[in-house]
């Protein structure tokens, strides 16, 4: 059902040929390829100290961590749905003059490098750019340095991922729905929240945790824009960077959280990314 | 057939890989020499690493620069460099411990901290008491890494606190957002606001209160080149002292 809303990205079912079809320089390249991504987990897991993980984990620096990173791409997503999902369906629906460029703007968060981003943000939103100064003197907002700067590089940073998810699902659905259900008199709101956004609700829900997890791994754009301060801007990823400085145990504990989190995601979406099970 | 080139293919990477690990054999005056160093460094070490390959014919010295830290966490987990210039004795003595040093690390150069503000001081900021006063947006480095470890020494002498807005993770992301405009101060390395040009100035600390930085610098135990390696260290103590001079920093 599934990989009908998403024809383009889906994976057809794999052929039930056995390893003996597949050249041998293939399988020894493919071998390199897949050690290529498993070896550093490996490193991780095996530089894990599990006699003090529990105790690493609890500490109060990394639990402030996890609790800011937690509020921070939770904040970011539901952000991201708000803006993002009218963006989707815009792009999707409705032709207009700059629409591609619109697009390759939107998506352009995807390639930047993150600190790039980052200082972008400084120059848009810092109290000496473009906005920042505005948004001070009148409503006295101040985002470089505070939590909500450091919502606002990760949405920044992650709401392209569910901006092209919902797209391309609002795309690949079929229309005759909103047609059928139009033609028997419901209005453009009733059919939109009634017929469109439930029928694309698996783009919805693999886009929004797609986005989640792009904030939650968020390292450059916060650091530069929202500095690094525990329990203000000091989200998982920054703190991982900054006790690899003193203690590289907790470093390896925080980073194996983020990894499970992560291959959590993957698995949960496992139907679109590595094909049905 | 196809599977054929592919077989010639690897054959001729794994040939190419082999090769290439065997050619840095020869180390008289030419080869190349990889330099760790801090943060700190960058405006003096870019210039010594040119004047040395200027001086030594053949020689090219490749300068990687980030928090002293970051390098150190780099070099134990099998980072491949032949010299380490700290801006810390900690952090080097933590690579001297962990036995990935050869010999003993030399002091090259003394350094000294200072408040850093914008161009013209427009927050009226005399000395470390001021930054402590509300609504003013200070930086510090994070605790984590040495100029953040000397500020809190600092401000600890003069009888300060100092809520920062930030602990950012190097010296030169402190500089630049004061040069920026997004914080009112911060505290950093005398050299680092003599390197940010006219965008900011800096504010004495006075010395009762201030900390003095010792950069040691070492040749590293998994060295390539450990001869070119030695002849750039003795050339930062010699031939390199001036322009460490000119960017501010005290003679060892």
């Amino acid at each position: 059902m599934a990989s009908t809303f998403w024809p383009e990205m889906a994976l057809p079912p794999p052929d039930r040929r056995g390893p003996a079809a597949a050249p041998v320089p293939f399988l020894i390249l493919a071998g390199a390829g897949v050690a290529f991504f498993v070896l550093p987990l490996l490193g991780l897991l095996v530089r894990t100290p599990w006699g003090s993980a529990r105790e690493l984990l609890t500490s109060s620096e990394a639990l402030t961590a996890l609790r800011l990173s937690l509020i921070a791409s939770l904040s970011a997503t539901a952000i991201a749905l708000l803006l993002g999902v009218p963006l989707a369906w815009i792009y999707a629906r409705v032709a207009f003059p700059g629409r591609a460029i619109c697009r390759a703007l939107t998506v352009l968060p995807m390639v930047l490098p993150p600190v790039v981003g980052g200082v972008a943000l400084l120059l848009a939103f810092g109290r000496g750019g473009l906005l920042g100064g505005w948004l001070a003197d009148v409503f006295g907002i101040h985002l470089p340095f505070t939590t909500a700067g450091a919502i606002l590089a990760e949405t920044f940073v992650a709401m392209p991922f569910l901006v092209i998810t919902v797209e391309a699902g609002l795309r690949s659905m079929d229309t005759r729905f909103e047609d059928a259900a139009r033609t028997l008199g419901a209005r453009r709101w009733t059919v939109l929240w009634r017929v469109t956004l439930p029928l694309v609700r698996p783009s919805l829900v693999a886009g929004a945790i797609l986005c989640w997890a792009r904030a939650l791994g968020e390292f450059g754009a916060t650091i530069t824009f929202a500095g690094n301060f525990p329990g203000r801007t000091q989200t998982m990823p920054l703190a991982v960077y900054l006790a690899l400085e003193t203690s590289p145990e907790s470093a390896i504990v925080l980073s194996l959280v983020l990894l499970v989190v992560s291959l959590a995601v993957l698995v949960g979406l496992r139907d679109r990314w590595l094909g049905a099970s | 057939m196809p599977s054929r080139v592919a077989v010639g293919l690897i054959a001729m990477l794994l040939g190419a890989g082999q090769s290439a690990c065997a050619a840095p054999a020869a180390s008289t005056v030419g080869g190349s020499i990889t330099v760790f160093a801090a943060s700190s460094l960058t405006h003096a070490f870019t210039r010594i690493g040119a004047n040395f390959e200027n001086a030594h014919p053949g020689a090219v010295v490749h300068v990687t620069f980030a928090g002293s830290s970051t390098l150190a966490a780099q070099i134990e987990q099998g980072a491949i460099g032949d010299v380490f210039a700290s801006a810390d004795q900690p952090t080097m003595q933590r690579l001297v411990n962990a036995g990935l040093v050869s010999g003993s690390p030399s002091i090259f150069a003394r350094n000294r901290l200072q408040i850093v503000v914008a161009a013209g001081n427009p927050k009226h900021i005399g000395g470390l008491a001021d930054l402590s006063r509300a609504g003013l947006v200070v930086l510090l480095c994070a605790p984590a890494v040495p100029c953040g470890r000397y500020a809190i020494q600092s401000l600890r002498a003069a009888g300060v606190t100092v809520t920062p807005a930030s602990q950012e993770a190097d010296v030169k992301a402190v500089v630049s957002k004061v040069a920026l405009g997004e914080a009112d101060a911060g505290i950093v390395y005398v050299t680092d606001v003599k390197a940010s040009g006219a965008a900011v100035q800096g504010i004495d600390i006075p010395a009762r209160f201030n900390v003095t930085a010792d950069y040691p610098m070492a040749l590293l135990k998994d060295s390539q080149d450990a001869v070119l390696a030695g002849t750039f260290i003795s050339y930062v103590l010699a031939d390199g002292q001036h322009i460490l001079a000119g960017d501010g920093f005290a003679a060892p």
